[in-house]
């Protein structure tokens, strides 16, 4: 007869760490009236694009800045410099996501006070970001119509954890016969009730839209802030 | 592929839990939850290879799979999910995104050596 196992009840969440960093980041953006907004997506779905447009159009009306994260190389902050925000790179090397801390140090000697809207960009990858917390306000999931409407079914972890999604490149909707319905569907099989904005960063179809939408949140969101 | 550098954190939180109690570790018992965002197999993986040249070499990873569950609004209960692709309680059918449980990535217990 082997003895019972002696076990020695803990109680310790594995990303801690993460979660502490990520709450004192929004406590610190909630304190500057900063808004910000993180986005996700598998590579090539057209973040970057989708993102200096929106940079473009906000910048007249708010002050915004923009931390992208990368695995090699800076050509997404480069693209998203042309918005005329600050832009700054964050290079992860082999790290497959953005971690708190990662955006914790990027801030730098950025004042967030002088910051109305933030924007983090994070690595092309729609598995591991899921699982970490970044302080943000608003998490988007990008989905581009070239993909396919079943991404949202093969990878429910992270469309669950976005709060609004956006269909990207819908000018090439009808070349790749994109089925909008079906894809709807599934973004609402595995998120009841997500809020879902089709765009086109290139002809500009849908950005007014998501703009307001986004006016909207970052005004409710300043209402609550504690002066 | 995130599971290793999660695997280290667990090796890590482990053997400072060990070291403050003065004990040796058998193995680490895990609750993964089916949203976590990490895969059960690459973190089996991963923790054998975090354990290496570490005063838990040798040990095991207990894992206990956390389904996920979901409050239903017609129900007025909590209710486990059928499918991860389907957030929808599996009894009446009404969207359910209120996750209460799915999400955890907690270690529960140390499994100490005799």
């Amino acid at each position: 007869m082997s003895p019972e196992p002696r076990l020695l009840e803990v109680r310790k969440n594995v990303l801690k760490q993460n979660d502490v960093i990520a709450r004192a980041l929004r406590d610190r953006f909630r304190a500057q009236g900063t808004y910000v907004i993180s986005l996700v997506s598998s590579p090539g779905a057209g973040k970057t694009t989708f993102l200096e447009k929106t940079l473009t159009v906000l910048r007249p009306h708010y002050r915004v800045a923009a931390l992208v994260g990368d695995l090699a190389t800076e050509n997404d902050a480069l693209r998203l410099a042309r918005s005329g925000a600050p832009v700054r790179q964050i290079t992860t090397g082999t790290l497959c996501h953005l971690e708190a801390a990662m955006v914790e140090n990027s801030l730098k000697d950025w004042k967030l006070g002088q910051l109305d809207l933030l924007f983090i960009e994070n690595v092309g990858n729609l598995v591991c970001p899921a699982s970490y917390d970044l302080g943000e306000d608003l998490r988007l999931v990008l989905l581009s119509v070239t993909e396919g409407e079943d991404k949202p079914l093969k990878y429910p972890t992270i469309f669950n954890g976005a709060d609004a999604a956006v269909i990207t490149k819908i000018d090439l909707a009808a070349a790749v016969e994109f089925d909008e319905l079906t894809a709807n569907a599934n973004i609402q099989a595995v998120r009841p009730g997500m809020l879902v904005f089709k765009v086109s960063a290139k002809t500009n179809e849908g950005m007014d839209g998501f703009l307001q939408f986004l006016a909207q949140t970052h005004t409710r969101s300043s209402q609550n802030t504690p002066v | 592929m995130h599971e290793l550098s999660i695997a280290m954190s667990i090796v890590d939180m482990a053997q400072e839990e060990a070291e403050r109690r003065n004990v040796h570790i058998e193995a680490v018992h895990l609750e993964l939850g089916a949203l976590s965002g990490v895969v059960k197999e690459a973190l089996l993986f991963s923790f054998e290879i975090a354990c290496d040249g570490t005063p838990l070499q040798g040990s095991r990873l207990v894992v206990k799979d956390v389904p996920i569950e979901v409050y239903c609004p017609a129900c007025n209960m909590p209710k486990t999910l059928a499918s991860m692709q389907w957030f929808c309680c599996p009894d009446c059918g009404t969207p359910a995104s209120e996750v209460i449980h799915g999400k955890e990535l907690v270690i529960t217990a140390l499994e100490l050596k005799q």
